[in-house]
């Protein structure tokens, strides 16, 4: 295919002239007739006993139609974790059962124990503040060295506040100690990855439509995984049987993770819908979004790196405590650990890694994958220390990471954190990000940044990440209790175009645009006679969604087995309407010929015998063409890059302005170079935003004090330098057919340890003594650090 | 319940709403406009970023009946007469500045304000005359290279390679 359509091609978005005409079809934008309101009572304490709900006010106020308590949902199932993770001493992890709404207790500012459902949205409102609760307030379980050593629990029937006590790999534990006690020099660094709120735009909308006479249910609802969203609300939480369920997940305005777990709110609306034989719709408010999305990040580490005496790697330790707030988000267990600690051995040839991870239960809100989803986490652990273990020993860090780096002639390479590396050449990506930074010209910017009495730093920052988690019979042993493959469906109509129905959801990522590209490239069909299907269960095939850089790499595989079986038929169909056989049928830019001669029939064609099949040899080809796949990769995706940042720090008052941003991608093939340039560049403002503006706060009783956008500082464009981003080294992925990796979330795992390392770099350029500072670097934080 | 008249993308409309119906949620609820988006509740988000009388206004900051007689102009008033993408749309396509495309409406109705009183804004004054406008998706940097792209000015400056 010419390079202006097919694979390669920055081919334009198609999706965007909708959302640029206003004319989008997200969740809230969906009426249905004689639809019903839902608004939720929520708790404002952080901890306490649900005394009595007295409901009989509420009920009486204009327009109510129905009120739900906690006790409605005592007998129905409880929302799962996904992911078993053991203790290390095996004990399996404890899971508190997390209920529709709550009952008994409330464990969260923002943990619904009632819902009133009404005719319109403020009578329900109106309602909801006359539900009269009586909750008598507990001390409140906050900080989490505090919550592992007291006895105030948040779920009394576990007797404890840790979910589990995680090591990996166990069995490394007693090398990595002796390497790090017979190190040359060992860095020890603490400290804190700051709990962030993911903070899509659109916040999260769920519409339950019921059908009496056929006892069947439609689900409208902001996820990044409809399929697996209708699964746990058929299996676990409401019971309903998966074929009267229909899940979609319309236009969805940005997910980051946040939209991956099933949350209290579906689970209410369809059984208010059921109730009332009514639809029943809700949306959240902001501060409901600030109180209730499961939200991110929020470890404490200490991490030690041990070196020999010609600076090399010997060993990477760390002891983390994870958050993860009241109640076990769906991905909560496997986030801290799994993706956490897997990645701990970063890009580099370090003998010995041990991970240990204490997950603790707090009455915040859960906390559960976000953008990047541990990997920011491994990074930022591995770069800082790194970072600082240079300046320890006085070494360029730049120089350090290179002589670490596991070197391109030893892939594939099993790390000792457990991972397979399949391909890359981390040498290649930093050549790369020197040449574009100018490294060799930051002395001269650093001096012009002191004429105007500014500190100028650099720092630099080497990550690697694992996209697409699988295989499926892997993390099965690992303690997942879902697979990880994915689905598309190929169906070529007979007029020759073509629908693609796929596992994966986009909420920003561009499917409907890119993987025509894939297809086009195959079939040599225009990308304009493909159209892509996602987030309607009941149209598209069983497929786990979009999260995790995964799209590309598992469901665009599963569009190329599709479109191989499509061939292949195809070749067996033309072979029938050349009166040969299909091993003499050769196919190639949309043409079927019998090799040797000059015998072609067009794809077009092949569509259109395949439907009207008058002379057909039924009993040896179908009719029809359309074909469905489900792909299970091998091995996950390992994207790696290499970014700088240079920031200016104003001495009087800590203010850091990011005066440049520079990454330096490896994502294997690419199929739409502008789309993953905007990948790109999301992760990166996330990633700076966590660095220096982005920090979720509950004081001492648990009240959330950034519950709005006035007191969490959301990245806005004038906090942002444009960047330079380059993906011009590609070592293709050896575990897919595409040879892709992914890019979703890159960035927001490369960034942050780069701004702390350059402001740090800053400050000790003025004879500072600091070796770290806790993100967020705000203005007070670094202004702290300089004097002391 | 008042009765409200507006002008809305040319239209004369009108309807019946609260005291504290706000000016998004008549657009939305009454007119059926749902391009316009409301993205928090303390007027920070600017996903409902609208034009009254001319002017930007985050319609979650009215009141409807404050808008009454007023000429609104909505994200669907913005097209060409043909139904086709208007310069600044044609530009956020170009050079892809949305993602999710929430946000959206409200960096076209900013960027068209901007566009309208500083024809050819610098990087600096795009960035800063989009504060009141959050982006999670796209780090800014695409949307800053669309309304430069759509003043008509050089974008090189902040090619991304």
């Amino acid at each position: 295919m010419p390079k202006d359509s097919g694979i390669g091609a920055a081919t334009r978005r198609r999706e965007d002239a909708r959302f640029l005409l206003g004319s989008g079809r997200y969740s809230d934008d969906i009426s249905l007739l004689n639809q019903t309101y839902a608004v939720f009572a929520r708790s404002e304490v952080a901890n306490g006993i649900i005394e009595t709900v007295d409901t009989s006010e509420a009920e009486r106020m204009p327009g109510v139609v129905t009120v739900f308590t906690g006790e409605d949902f005592v007998d129905v199932g409880g929302n799962p974790a996904g992911w078993l993770i053991n203790s290390r001493n095996g004990e399996p992890m404890k899971e508190p059962k997390r209920p529709v709404l709550a009952h008994g207790k409330v464990r969260h500012v923002g943990d619904a124990y009632a819902a009133v459902i009404a005719e319109t949205e403020q009578q329900a409102r109106d309602a909801a503040e006359k539900i009269n609760a009586d909750i008598k307030e507990l001390p409140a379980v906050i900080d989490m060295a505090s919550a592992l050593s007291g006895s105030n629990f948040v779920h009394d029937e576990i007797g404890t506040n840790q979910c589990y006590d995680w090591g990996w790999i166990e069995d490394n534990r007693e090398a990595t100690d002796n390497a790090i006690k017979n190190a040359h020099h060992v860095t020890t660094l603490e400290l804190v990855n700051n709990r962030l709120v993911p903070n899509a735009m659109e916040p999260r909308c769920s519409i339950a439509d019921y059908n009496s006479a056929n006892d069947d249910y439609t689900l409208y609802t902001t996820s990044q995984n409809p399929h697996l969203t209708r699964l746990l609300i058929s299996a676990f939480v409401l019971g309903i049987p998966e074929n009267k369920l229909t899940v979609v997940s319309p236009d969805v305005g940005g997910g980051f993770g946040s939209k991956i777990y099933h949350y209290g709110e579906e689970a209410l609306v369809l059984a208010a819908a059921k109730r009332i034989k009514r639809p029943v719709r809700w949306t959240a408010t902001r501060s409901e979004s600030f109180m209730t999305d499961a939200h991110g990040r929020d470890h404490v580490t200490k991490i030690e790196l041990a070196l020999d005496k010609d600076n090399n790697f010997l060993a990477f330790r760390t002891e983390t405590m994870a958050n993860v707030g009241a109640y076990l988000s769906n991905f909560s267990t496997v986030t801290p650990t799994i993706l956490h600690g897997t990645l701990m051995a970063g890009n580099y040839a370090v003998p010995n890694v041990y991970v240990n991870v204490k997950t603790v239960f707090t009455n915040t809100a859960p906390v559960d994958a976000y953008r990047g989803a541990g990997r920011p986490e491994a990074t930022y652990s591995l770069e800082r220390v790194i970072d600082k273990a240079a300046t320890e020993l006085g070494l360029n860090p730049t120089n350090l990471r290179r002589q670490n780096f596991i070197k391109s002639d030893q892939f594939p390479y099993v790390t000792a954190a457990g991972l397979n590396y399949d391909v890359g050449d981390y040498d290649a990506v930093m050549d790369r990000l020197e040449h574009h930074a100018d490294l060799k010209g930051f002395a001269k910017r650093r001096k012009k940044s002191e004429a105007k009495g500014k500190l100028r730093g650099l720092g630099i920052n080497s990550y690697i990440e694992a996209c697409g988690i699988a295989p499926s019979n892997l993390i099965g042993t690992l303690g997942a209790r879902v697979g990880l493959y994915d689905a598309a469906t190929v169906r070529v109509n007979a007029t020759g175009n073509i629908s693609v129905m796929v596992g994966a959801h986009s909420h920003g990522q561009g499917h409907e645009t890119a993987f025509p590209q894939i297809v086009a490239d195959l079939l040599g069909v225009d990308p304009n006679n493909v159209e892509i299907v996602h987030g309607d269960t009941s149209k598209i095939p069983f497929g786990m969604g979009t999260y995790g850089s995964r799209s590309l790499a598992v469901c665009g595989s599963a569009i190329v087995r599709g479109v191989e079986k499509i061939i292949s038929k195809g070749k067996k169909i033309a072979a029938h309407m050349m009166e040969t056989t299909d091993d003499k049928v050769d196919f190639d830019e949309g043409v079927f010929s019998v090799r040797g001669t000059n015998k072609t029939v067009s794809f077009g064609d092949v569509a259109l015998k395949a439907y009207i099949p008058h002379d057909f040899p039924i009993e040896d080809i179908e009719p029809g063409l359309e074909e469905t796949a489900f792909y299970d990769p091998q091995n996950f995706t390992y994207p790696a890059g290499a970014y700088a940042c240079e920031v200016e720090v104003d001495p009087d008052t800590g203010q850091v302005t990011i005066e440049s941003f520079t990454a330096a991608d490896d994502f294997g093939n690419i199929i739409n170079p502008m789309i993953v340039e905007g990948q790109v560049h999301g992760g990166l403002a996330q990633g700076i935003g966590q660095a220096l503006l982005e920090g979720c706060v509950y004081d001492g009783d648990g009240q959330l004090i950034s519950a709005s956008y006035m007191d969490y500082t959301m990245p806005r464009a004038a906090d942002l330098p444009s960047f330079i981003v380059d993906h011009t080294v590609r070592t293709p992925s050896t575990d897919n057919p595409l040879g892709v990796k992914g890019c979703g979330e890159a960035g927001a795992i490369g960034s942050p340890p780069t701004v702390v390392n350059a402001v740090v770099d800053a400050l000790r350029s003025a004879d500072h003594d600091v070796t770290h500072i806790d993100m967020p670097l705000t203005p007070e934080r670094v202004w702290a650090a300089m004097n002391n | 319940m008042s009765n409200v008249t507006m002008t809305v993308n040319g239209k004369t409309v009108s309807g019946s709403v609260e005291g504290r119906t706000l000016l998004v949620e008549f657009i939305r609820n009454d007119l059926h406009l749902t391009g316009t988006h409301v993205g928090c509740d303390t007027s920070q988000c600017g996903a409902c970023a609208i034009h009254v009388d001319g002017k930007l206004v985050k319609a979650c900051t009215m009141f409807a009946l404050e808008a009454n007689g007023a000429e609104v102009s909505t994200i669907e008033g913005q097209a060409n007469g043909d139904g086709s993408l208007n310069v600044i749309q044609q530009a956020f396509k170009d050079h892809h500045g949305l993602q999710c495309g929430f946000c959206t409406p409200g960096m076209v109705m900013a960027a068209s304000a901007l566009l309208k009183t500083n024809p050819k804004p610098s990087e600096l004054e795009i960035r800063e005359h989009l504060e009141g406008n959050i982006c999670r998706c796209t780090g800014y940097h695409n949307i800053v290279k669309a309304v430069l792209a759509a003043s008509g000015q050089d974008v090189s400056s902040i090619a991304a390679e």
